[in-house]
């Protein structure tokens, strides 16, 4: 008898698992794929990537689509967890046969995801910070972010610009706050840097003023950076304001390039420099900016349509879209290997990240030209003339 | 020794709202032998229908009022629909219960509300005070008083009132409190309607502090569950010691040892504490029934 | 005796007939994929059962040794230079050996004060493995080399299925025979009545421990299963939340029921694959059905529906 339900059960999970298939694509569409962390604790990034692809995936079919095909957009969300990615991963390839992917919100699901579109030769332009994403270079994988090394980079030169050099680092042990701690640890020798206090919070920390009261009381700490992404640096940026440390200079990442930020932060956030990409900092840049065109008419798209203020992030999900677009019309196919081949000629795209420009050897293809080290002043993105 | 006070100061905040999460598991626990997973929820609504009422033009104390509202009837929803029906079901399947609906609660913050963090401003500004050195946010002080405020109201409820009698007889013995004529039902109910709202006050004083969103609540509950154990589960006081202790030890560790570890030493503390006295620090030391 | 031993027979021959037929109704690799990943939560929910189920302890930091296994196979090879098979035994004995060293103190403690102490345990190792990331890439993660067996690379999601469903039987045949073993009656004696099952002379705590061995061990080579697998490892798969997921399988599938956990795995798994057509309202959907089932199948999925069965058939 038991043994009987037994086998009704094991039939009823196979039925559950076939039902999930799909009807074959029409003729005139192209599948485009994409795993986003639209919930769990990376909502924050991955919400604006889903909307923004959403929004301008719409856009293009209204105009007519792409090489005379409509794309289907086709996007799950990861939760925040690797193995739900790579799972999702599989999906998109095997049942959804999309032609190419944008997404990947985290680096964890981003490496988690490699191995599934460089098996099935399927171009994916992820949206993941993390250095290790390019570097190595692997023939199917692109992004669109700055890198964390980047970032690093971008605040130590302007530490050197103000002879600063003895600094002390506050990081996030989530994903992106180690990697990027990592990253800094790593070039701080190339630009002088000398690391004399390293504390860490819990990505879910609501208190850092232990940490901070450290770093305080460590003698000599001429400036403060602050690796780390969601709430946590608003917390740390609110700490650091209530202990007073304002006279010294303190930095955060792109990690927190978006207005909600200063928002969550207030008062507090006054005077802190972050390197951000152009997008925050739009109606400010001069006209003849290449970018400004881009970045203004991506941030009215976007708030006009979600009523929500823009973010790099979704900037990242634009560009990371608009890459593939590109290529797709350039190689006039939706054959993914030919539009691998041109998404790694892209010369001189004009993103709200910044001017792309990839080759064999880079898959990013963005210098440190394309941050712009901003200070917040009156609650708003102001541009550091450089030299100050 | 501002360093020592910053540190206390840190730990005695988080710690007292952990410790009212602590005092939430331990009220129903007590009630009706459920350890409610949930508990985290009622601190993010407490928070979130907070923010959003005074985004919507609502005055603060109002707001704070439609809050703690709309968790006691979240509360006795999650009572009379997940938990009565599966009255005399086994302690695992209650927790997979409540974890259910930990999961629900979320999934429909993230719907009705959004996915973005929030904020409140400090009940009384944002000004931080100088003790000793030590520089203090005003809300701190609400956290802690707030905090101290529930503690002696619920000591009044029940060692004082009826009702708060018929409680503790409950959670002594459930048979014998219906047989000297106490609706157990009513009284597991009112247990979770004050248990959210304890949990929803929880959310309304630390959110100007700790900032608060749709899934703020997994961890919470964890700690707090955390702290009722170290205390001994079942015990208010236990409760309220363990959940000024686990914040303590966090922000000592941070400060002290190393701020990587912290979370580590804080469990560490707690498993040598449960190994000594396996019944928690304030645990009954009752003799087991066979 | 011989009617139980049948049964046991069946049960396997079902499974095995399950696996064998479903590669024939699956339309793509992702199918396979899913599949693969219920055998594995299986296998590492059946050991669980073992703790829970039959010795009626609990464990809320069971991912640990899940972590362990799997951080045994990404770890060995990269930096140790381990033949891949050898670190998934390595990974099996240290599960081993840390559940025996931390299970004697760890199981004096009773029911939710075991959860705790256990999940404090779970935190720990989670921990550890996310902050040293010199050895395992920190909260991202990091590549698990292929696993490669007398010469053959083992990859591809139909390998997989194969592989991890070889494992789910072998599982499944160890924790059903061990039902009628003196160990497994101890064990059943021992969640009945801890006191009644000592007063008749069972060795109660290290009954509870060998369990407890047991359990670690299903946990960790399951763990390495999936590292190789993925060829990709990171600490989620550690963490508290895996842990939870872990024993809700567990109860939802049926304590003390191999079959429930297999059906418990298979739900739980598939169930947010097909839930994703509802967008935002899965997580909402999901509780939703935990809730439901809980309530209505309070004892398990599988004990719930074969009893409903028996008395339809006796009616």
């Amino acid at each position: 008898m038991k043994s009987q339900t037994t086998l009704k059960m094991m039939l009823a999970a196979g039925a559950l698992s076939v039902g999930m298939s799909h009807g074959a694509n029409a003729q005139d569409t192209v599948k485009i794929g994409s795993v986003l962390s639209v919930t769990g604790p990376s909502s924050f990034l991955g919400e604006p990537e889903d909307k923004t692809l959403r929004l301008y995936v719409d856009k293009i079919n209204a105009a007519g689509g792409v090489a005379g095909k409509k794309i289907e957009l086709v996007i799950y969300d990861d939760g925040g967890d690797a193995n739900k990615a790579r799972t999702f991963a599989t999906r998109l390839v095997e049942d959804d046969e999309v032609i190419a992917m944008v997404g990947g919100t985290t680096t964890g699901s981003t490496m988690a995801m490699i191995p599934v579109f460089e098996d099935a030769k399927i171009p994916f332009i992820s949206l993941a910070g993390a250095i290790e994403v390019i570097d190595p270079v692997r023939k199917f994988v692109f992004k669109t972010p700055h890198t964390d090394k980047m970032a690093c980079e971008k605040i130590f030169e302007d530490l050197k610009r103000r002879n600063l050099t003895k600094i002390g680092l506050i990081s996030g042990t989530d994903g992106f706050g180690a990697s990027m701690r990592a990253q800094c640890v790593k070039v701080a020798p190339n630009y002088g840097m000398q690391i004399v206090a390293d504390e860490n919070y819990g990505p879910r920390d609501s208190d850092m003023t232990a940490q901070l009261t450290k770093i305080k009381n460590t003698a000599g700490v001429q400036a403060v950076v602050n690796p780390g992404f969601g709430q946590g640096p608003a917390i740390v940026t609110r700490n650091y304001a209530q202990l007073g440390m304002n006279s010294i200079p303190f930095y955060q990442s792109h990690g927190v390039a978006s207005k909600s930020f200063i928002d969550l932060a207030g008062a507090a956030a006054e005077g802190v420099r972050l390197p951000a990409a152009a997008l925050l900092v739009g109606d400010k840049l001069p006209d003849s900016d290449p970018q400004k065109k881009v970045v203004t008419e991506y941030k009215q798209a976007y708030e006009s349509a979600t009523k929500q203020p823009v973010s790099t992030f979704g900037g990242h999900a634009y560009d990371g879209l608009f890459i593939l677009v590109e290529a797709m019309k350039r190689a006039n196919s939706t054959d993914s290997g030919k539009i691998r081949d041109e998404i790694e000629k892209t010369k001189g795209f004009v993103g709200t990240g910044g001017i792309v420009n990839m080759s064999a050897t880079d898959h990013l293809g963005l210098d440190l030209s394309a941050f712009r080290m901003l200070e917040i002043k009156g609650g708003d993105w102001n541009l550091v003339a450089s030299g100050s | 020794m501002a360093e020592f006070l910053q540190f206390l100061i840190s730990g005695l905040t988080v710690g007292a709202v952990y410790a009212l999460v602590a005092l939430g598991f331990t009220l129903i626990y007590n009630a009706s032998g459920v350890v409610n997973f949930a508990q985290g929820e009622f601190v993010m609504l407490g928070g979130m229908v907070t923010v959003f009422a005074s985004a919507a033009g609502v005055p603060l104390p109002l707001a704070a009022v439609i809050a703690v509202v709309a968790a006691v009837v979240i509360g006795l929803l999650l009572h009379r629909f997940a938990i009565e029906p599966a009255r005399g079901a086994s302690a695992v399947t209650l927790i997979i219960i409540t974890i259910g609906a930990s999961i629900l609660l979320r999934g429909l913050a993230a719907i009705v509300f959004d996915k973005q963090f929030h904020k409140l401003p400090g009940f009384t500004g944002e000004t931080p005070i100088d003790i000793l050195g030590a520089a203090v946010q005003p809300q701190s002080f609400w956290v802690l008083g707030g905090t101290a405020v529930v503690v002696v109201a619920l000591y009044v409820f029940l060692e004082h009132t009826l009702l708060g009698k018929a409680v503790l007889a409950t959670a002594a013995n459930r048979l014998a409190a219906r047989l000297v004529g106490i609706n157990t039902t009513t009284i597991m109910a009112l247990a979770f309607g004050g248990s959210a709202a304890i949990g929803a006050i929880a959310g309304i004083l630390v959110t100007p502090i700790t900032l608060t969103n749709y899934d703020v609540g997994t961890l919470l509950a964890l700690k707090g569950f955390a702290a009722a154990m170290l205390g001994g589960m079942g015990n208010p006081l236990g409760a309220v010691v363990g959940g000024l202790l686990l914040g303590l030890l966090e922000a000592f560790g941070a400060g002290y040892l190393s701020s990587t570890y912290k979370d580590a030493f804080a469990f560490l503390v707690i498993l040598i504490v449960l190994f000594a006295a396996p019944q928690g620090l304030f645990g009954r030391r009752a003799v087991e029934r066979v | 005796m011989g009617a139980l031993l049948n049964q046991r027979f069946v049960t396997l021959a079902v499974l095995a007939a399950v696996i064998a037929v479903l590669p024939l109704v699956f339309p793509s690799s992702y199918y396979f994929r899913v599949a693969s990943l219920v055998w594995v939560s299986a296998l590492a929910a059946i050991g669980l059962n073992i703790l829970m189920g039959q010795a009626g302890q609990v464990s809320l930091g069971h991912a640990a040794f899940f972590g362990i296994g799997a951080y045994a196979v990404a770890i060995g090879p990269t930096h140790l230079g381990i033949p891949p098979w050898a670190a998934l035994l390595i990974g099996a004995v240290l599960s081993a050996v840390l559940a025996y060293l931390v299970g004697r103190p760890i199981l004096r403690l009773k029911g939710h004060y075991l959860a705790i102490a256990t999940l404090g345990l779970g935190v720990l190792i989670a921990l550890v493995i996310s902050t040293e990331s010199r050895w395992t890439g920190g909260p991202d993660g990091m590549p698990v080399e292929r696993l490669t067996l007398f010469g053959w690379r083992v990859s591809g999601s139909y390998t997989w299925y194969w592989v991890t469903g070889a494992l789910l039987l072998v599982g499944t045949w160890i924790a059903l025979n061990l039902d009628e073993t003196p160990t497994g009656r101890a064990f059943r004696a021992l969640h009945d009545s801890e006191v009644a099952a000592q007063v008749v002379g069972v060795d109660v705590a290290r009954f509870k421990l060998q369990a407890f061995v047991i359990a670690a061990v299903y946990a960790s080579i399951a763990g390495s299963a999936l590292a190789f697998m993925n060829g990709f490892i990171n600490p989620d798969q550690a963490g508290f939340l895996h842990s939870v997921e872990l024993v809700t399988i567990v109860v939802l599938g049926g304590l003390g029921s191999v079959v429930g956990s297999i059906v418990g795995a298979a739900v739980l798994v598939t169930l947010p694959q097909a839930l994703t057509v509802f967008h935002e309202y899965e997580h909402l959907l999901l509780g939703l059905i935990i809730i439901v089932s809980m309530i209505f199948m309070r004892n398990g999925i599988v004990p719930s529906l074969s009893g409903l069965f028996l008395r339809r058939a006796r009616s």
